[in-house]
């Protein structure tokens, strides 16, 4: 058994009245690159949110990289934070710089690189999530959607980190930058066997990218195994979910793809 | 990570031999170690060696690729290594082929002063710009207002309420405080100028006629200068932002009927209201002077406040729909004219601040000598 990035023991979340985890456990080995799937408002960017530690869950133990969320002192928390990458559901860049400032900054407070350094690394990054040269300059909020997530990812990735959390990445991508984005995170894996988290609804990121799958609903995890086996899992919404029409086409693409 | 191997790089046989961790961590180690290579050796290099590399990152890649050029990474010989590095290098490689930064331009003599006259025309174009669109603005809100106002189907009777309770009544405590305490103040002073003339009784007078005329309307235009302009700039600003305003925009709804026209009726009818809590309270504020420290009494205070001419009260009232006005239309503009992030909403709502407090006390100074002018 590998060693475990991402332990989760009941964990519990709740609005007020409104429950949205009970007793949810989920631990996600080194290297290991997790799917999560669920219904829309099943609750998985809060899942994501109380692991970064951006949401109190009214109960349960977290530990990532072997560091309790909870209890962690603010420079554990700081170590920690310096491990992830966080890319949210909306981008989150920052408005007030440019995209190329946005992605070095991070390099500058942490790794303390010369500004001129950080901005060429930040171009480097923003290259290899597929943005043209002249986006660096830009706003963020003169960016297209599908650019706002990648210059997004390249500020997730900006720290090289072991650990990276990814909110539906590939939403508002076209289907070729969507496969680059695919092809990139599984090869940022075997080099630098990095942990993925990654929030999806996308079913061709789940066949072409993940090793297992967790499926979110009913406020906790129903099953967290290998494609294959959550595809053949018997509850209605996995069910209709791997194998309504959208499901079908895109285990007919993977299994092409597999077999080339 | 404490047992990270130290990134190595030698050269053999026209080979570089990568070892250790190649890591953003790192860089400075990285990056020393290329330059220590020779230079002669690397441009000759034809493979790289990357077996006993533990690690490599993007960030450490691309500062290989300083020193290496990616098209040749590229067509180096990848076969027999590690798949995992060379994908990795290959991604990064391709990433920044063709992806050169423009090359910044050379300084050039003469290039301060075109900056400089550059900066001079923006300053004054922009200038002439914002007043066009205030004149424009203040045209397409009166017109609004004056057809709203005919329809009252149309009222945004909901809207209209919400803003009364947060820009009117919460604004009654400071409004009452600070025109108090300003009242106060004022007594003490003509109090101190007066006593030599053994004119103290005057206090009275004087407390009265600059709280009707001019301060507690101005002190009042101030204070909701600073503090509903502001508001006004930052509601409409962050809708701006989260592309709320478009959103009204396409399904059909005035952005200017739904969120300017409510809050100036709002100012309309709260800043007149106002005033008179500002002009009581600065009168109670001279009372209390003058009956605690001036031995004036509560009675005699009054008899003196009454005998002084109704028509100063307008005076000061009349001006309040007026500040109104300026102060609703230009913190709703400012707010309109912010463009899609946080720092512009702080910038124009700065900007909304100052001008509206600008040009209650510019409109203000006008009409004081309007109002002398015609003895009134
Ligand atoms: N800040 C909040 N306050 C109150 N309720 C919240 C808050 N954030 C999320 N919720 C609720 O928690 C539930 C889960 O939300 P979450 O954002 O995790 O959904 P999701 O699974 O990410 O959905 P989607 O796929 O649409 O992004 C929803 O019912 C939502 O209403
Ligand atoms: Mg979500």
């Amino acid at each position: 058994m590998r060693e475990s990035v991402i332990e989760i023991r009941g964990l519990r979340n709740q609005f007020g009245h409104h429950v949205v985890h009970d007793q949810l456990d989920l631990t996600l080995p080194r290297g290991e690159i997790l799917g999560v799937v669920g219904g829309s408002g099943a609750g998985k960017s809060v899942l994501l949110r109380s692991i970064v530690g951006l949401q109190k869950p009214a109960s349960g133990h977290i530990e990532v990289l072997g560091i309790d969320v909870q209890k962690a002192s603010s420079r554990e928390r700081l170590a920690l934070e310096r491990r992830t990458g966080v890319l949210f559901q909306s981008g989150a860049l920052f408005s007030s710089m440019t995209v190329v400032e946005n992605v070095a900054m991070p390099l500058i407070e942490h790794e303390h690189l010369r500004k001129s350094d950080a901005l060429e690394l930040a171009r480097m990054k923003l290259a290899l999530v597929g943005l043209p040269g002249h986006a660096g300059d830009l706003q963020p909020a003169e960016l297209s959607g599908g650019m706002v997530k990648r210059a997004a990812l390249a500020r997730s990735l900006a720290l090289e980190p072991e650990l990276l959390f990814l909110d539906e990445p590939t939403a508002g991508l076209d289907p070729i930058g969507a496969a680059a984005f695919d092809e990139l995170i599984v090869t940022l894996r075997d080099a630098l066997g990095l942990t993925v988290f990654l929030v999806t609804h996308d079913l061709d990121t789940l066949y072409q990218a993940c090793d297992r799958i967790a499926v979110i609903g009913e406020k906790k995890i129903l099953i967290h195994d290998t494609l294959s086996q959550v595809a053949s899992f018997d509850h209605p919404w996995v069910h209709d979910y791997f194998h309504g029409p959208r499901g079908r086409q895109a285990a007919a693409v993977g299994q092409q793809r597999r077999s080339l | 990570m404490n047992d990270a191997q130290k990134p190595a790089a030698e050269i053999h046989d026209q080979t570089l031999h990568l070892f250790g961790e190649w890591r953003v961590t790192q860089f400075q180690a990285v990056r020393a170690e290329l330059e220590a290579l020779d230079s002669d050796s690397l441009a000759a290099i034809q493979q790289l060696e990357t077996h006993e590399l533990d690690s490599i990152d993007s960030s450490a890649a691309h500062e290989l690729m300083q020193f290496i050029a990616p098209e040749r990474i590229l067509s180096m010989e990848a076969e027999n290594q590690p798949e995992h590095h060379m994908k990795l290098l290959h991604a990064v490689a391709r990433a920044l082929q063709g992806n050169e930064p423009p090359a910044p331009r050379p300084y050039r003599f003469g290039d301060g002063i075109a900056a400089l006259g550059k900066t001079i025309t923006q300053k004054a174009t922009h200038q002439i710009e914002q007043t066009n669109q205030l004149l424009n603005f203040i045209g397409l809100v009166l017109l609004r207002a004056l057809k709203i106002i005919v329809l009252p189907h149309r009222w945004r009777v909901t809207s209209f309420f919400v803003h009364v309770h947060q820009s009117g009544l919460n604004a009654i405590p400071i409004v009452a405080l600070l025109t108090f305490l300003v009242g106060a103040v004022v007594a003490f002073l003509g109090a101190t100028v007066l006593s030599d003339f053994g004119a103290t009784i005057y206090t009275v007078d004087l407390v009265a006629y600059a709280f009707m005329r001019e301060l507690g309307v101005l002190l009042t235009a101030i204070l909701l200068a600073g503090r509903t302009a502001s508001s006004y700039t930052a509601q409409i600003g962050a809708m701006k932002v989260n592309q709320e305003i478009d959103a009204l925009r396409v399904q059909g709804l005035d952005p200017i009927e739904l969120l300017v026209v409510p809050r100036l009726f709002t100012l309309l009818f709260m800043l007149p209201l106002l005033t008179l809590v500002a002009m009581v309270s600065g009168i109670i504020g001279g009372l209390v002077v003058a009956v605690f420290s001036l031995d004036i009494s509560v009675t005699q205070f009054f008899r003196i406040v009454q005998e002084v001419p109704i028509r100063h009260l307008w005076v000061g009232l009349v001006k309040a729909p007026l500040f109104a006005a300026v102060i609703a239309i230009i913190g709703c503009l400012e707010g309109f004219k912010v463009k899609g992030n946080a720092r512009s909403v702080g910038q124009h709502t700065t900007s909304a601040v100052v001008q509206a407090i600008f040009i209650v006390i510019l409109f203000d100074a006008i009409a004081a000598l309007f109002f002398m002018e015609m003895g009134w």
